[in-house]
């Protein structure tokens, strides 16, 4: 893992922190088409990198995540594998036991719970319970998350049920260079890692990415915009309204420093307690169920470890405690930027 | 390819009389039939023991394998050290034969992880699973990197009746009829599931006729003849390294014991039907082979006995005497470095470690 003295560069995205002429051309390109680029990469620099998941060798994922790597890396390198997700995360544990590095992908989150089995139970414990003996360098890539008017199961954010489970890490990202760099380290990484792709982000905008294979590190935030009024942590997609949010405030030289958590699990508190510091008040935004949320984690940290930092109480930005809804009430759910506008006034208001 | 001998099914060899009701195989002489003798007889002495040490508070719940060693011993004789073993949970006659110590089993079984750390031809198995039925997607996943990589050898994975109800069983063995896995799955169906009869997990006729709906190959064997077992074990290995598919194998026997050391069967199973059972236990009819051509009498029983008995009070022994695993042990190995969000809680383990003054008394609370 990176040292913390390298979080500062790692802050900005790739494009940003290499200061040296890069060898190769940065070009814009998508999410999805970083992942892509990402997973293609990985294959190339390690033959015991295997793909595996539902419809991704032919079709190229539904998302077209794995779109080409059959063709260049051969089926048993890409494998379709039958209808069954617990299965999928089984075989998953089996082959990275055996020291294979297989990179599986769940279609959508709704259809993770028959895997959780093998995540909780041995990809998570393999190395504990065997002393070392076996360990599971595996990675499962989910899409996940609402907003893109999908069926019904096909739009969930159940990330705080992975950040539960001690063994596995549990990665994010927002953007596509960010993308690029920790699939790359999930996939190099020797523990289970699950790589949490926001769906909805996936295409939203361009950005430019180097594909030079070098990874960012699994155990930092990145503070993606600096300023000393309030704090806004947030992660994965809602990021996006996040930043929108954060724009708008400041036009009315209102400064938030906004930090994209990207590694669920472990967590830094230590750039998030820092930025509190400066700030004194925070908004943790999340687009889960607000109970038992991945927020009421940070909000407790930040009790635990900052209270007498904070000069108002934390507020928090949720999805609402109901069943993602089917899509015409979609927008009833989701945090939008107005509802972390709203919560940030709010929280100046408060201030002591 | 499908099993070469024209037996009736079950398959068997010796029956629970200890009369031959076929010829042997070739591959089964005299010092093989001493050897898988002298290890039941050693697995018996040593689930014996371990009930034992059980009872008197010096391990903790311990999964009883009497009466279904000869699927264990079958199996660990058949595998080569190049193949890789899935165990569930009452499988101590394998692990045995592939260089798991006894000292190591009772560790384990004492609640110390470090039983987990096999060597030799374990030393890429799995430890003992037990969310049942999860082990068969780990074989399937061993048998497709060992495909993927064109090794020519095989996974054997084994689970208990019950197991065949689960998803993951029947999910795996799809998959290594669609994929062509080097994979045999042995089921122990020893008849009861804690207290649910096979009778109630399924209506398949056969376990083995679930192999249909995978488009592989299911055997059904007499799980109490160690002949039969390692023939037929020893024959779905051999399909499986040469490329030609997975198996599916029912060893018929008999869950003598309780299910666990926890668990009191006669809440649930008529003792008549317990005792017919005891009659066709595997241990008696290979002795009474043996003695029927005379190659075994009474005093290489007796030695074989007592030379089992040493060699369990010698892990008896090794394991009260190993020393206490480090109290971090708890959380070092669960990543592959430690993280510095971590660090918080491994002092709190050492400063609870030192509060409590925790020795290394194994089996004691």
């Amino acid at each position: 893992m990176g040292s913390r003295e390298s979080v500062a560069a790692t802050n900005q995205t790739h494009i940003d922190k290499s200061e040296n002429p890069a060898p190769m051309a940065a070009t814009d390109i998508t999410m999805v088409e970083a992942i892509n680029l990402a997973l293609a990469r990985a294959m190339e620099q390690d033959e015991n990198v295997v793909m595996l998941g539902e419809d991704i060798a032919t079709n190229g994922g539904v998302f077209r995540a794995t779109l080409g790597l059959k063709e260049r890396f051969g089926y048993k390198r890409v494998m379709d594998t039958p209808l069954a997700e617990a299965l999928i995360a089984g075989i998953s544990v089996g082959m990275a036991s055996q020291g294979l590095k297989p990179v599986a992908e769940i279609q959508f989150m709704g259809f993770m719970y028959a895997a959780i089995e093998h995540l909780v139970s041995h990809a998570a414990r393999l190395r504990q319970r065997t002393r070392g003996r076996l360990h599971c360098p595996m990675v499962m890539r989910i899409p996940y998350g609402g907003g893109i008017h999908a069926p019904e199961h096909h739009s969930e954010s159940m990330e705080s049920m992975l950040a539960h489970v001690p063994g596995l890490r549990v990665v994010t990202a927002s953007s596509p260079a960010r993308a690029y760099g920790l699939l790359l380290a999930a996939i190099e990484s020797p523990d289970p890692v699950i790589f949490l792709e926001p769906k909805r982000l996936y295409r939203i905008s361009r950005q430019p990415v180097i594909d030079d294979g070098q990874a960012l590190p699994l155990d930092v935030c990145f503070t993606l915009r600096e300023g000393s009024d309030i704090t806004l942590i947030s992660w994965g997609a809602m990021i996006y309204e996040t930043l929108q949010a954060a724009d708008r405030l400041a036009r009315e030289n209102i400064h938030a420093e906004v930090i994209d958590v990207a590694t669920l699990n472990p967590l830094d508190d230590d750039t998030i307690l820092a930025s509190i510091e400066k700030t004194g008040c925070c908004v943790v935004i999340e687009e889960a169920p607000k109970h038992c949320g991945f927020g009421a984690e940070i909000s407790a940290r930040i009790a635990e470890q900052g209270l007498y930092l904070l000069r108002a109480p934390v507020a928090r930005v949720s999805g609402l405690d109901v069943p993602m809804p089917y899509f015409r009430q979609e927008t009833l759910y989701m945090p939008d930027e107005g509802d972390i506008y709203q919560a940030v006034k709010k929280t100046l208001e408060q201030i002591t | 390819m499908r099993y070469p001998n024209d037996l009736p099914s079950p398959i068997q060899y010796l029956d629970a009389s200890g009369a031959l009701r076929h010829d042997l195989p070739a591959n089964i002489d005299t010092k093989k039939l001493i050897r898988f003798y002298q290890t039941l007889v050693l697995i018996r002495i040593f689930d014996q023991k371990a009930v034992a040490l059980q009872r008197t508070g010096q391990i903790g719940t311990y999964a009883s394998c009497v009466g279904q060693e000869a699927i264990g011993v079958g199996i660990g004789e058949a595998l080569k050290p190049t193949d890789i073993f899935v165990p569930y949970y009452r499988d101590v006659a394998t692990q045995y034969l592939r260089g798991v110590a006894l000292k190591e089993t009772l560790l384990y079984w004492g609640g110390d992880e470090r039983g987990n750390v096999y060597r030799g031809a374990a030393a890429c198995d799995f430890p003992l699973c037990v969310p049942i039925a999860t082990q068969v997607t780990h074989a399937a996943g061993i048998a497709t990197a060992m495909k993927i990589r064109d090794q020519h050898d095989a996974t054997l994975v084994t689970c208990g009746d019950g197991a065949t109800s689960r998803g993951d069983f029947y999910e795996s063995l799809n998959l290594a009829g669609v994929w062509q896995l080097p994979l045999v799955v042995v089921v122990n169906n020893n008849q009861w599931a804690i207290s649910v009869p096979r009778t109630l997990q399924s209506a398949a006729t056969t376990l083995a006729d679930k192999a249909i709906a995978a488009g592989i190959e299911g055997i059904q064997v007499d799980g109490n003849d160690v002949c039969a077992v390692f023939d037929v074990v020893s024959y779905a290995l051999r399909k499986a390294r040469a490329g030609k598919g997975a198996t599916l194998i029912e060893a018929l026997s008999y869950r003598l014991g309780d299910h666990t050391t926890a668990d009191d069967a006669t809440r649930y199973r008529p003792v008549e039907e317990v005792n017919a059972a005891w009659q066709r236990e595997p241990i008696r009819r290979l002795r009474e082979y043996l003695h029927q051509q005379d190659h075994w009498n009474e005093a290489a029983e007796k030695k074989c006995l007592a030379d089992c008995a040493d060699t369990v009070q010698a892990a008896v022994d090794g394991y009260l005497a190993t020393p206490p695993q480090a109290a971090t042990d708890v959380l070092d190995y669960l990543f592959a470095e430690l993280p510095m969000s971590l660090y918080g809680q491994r002092q709190q383990i050492l400063d609870k470690a030192e509060r409590l003054s925790l020795g290394g008394a194994h089996g004691k609370p």
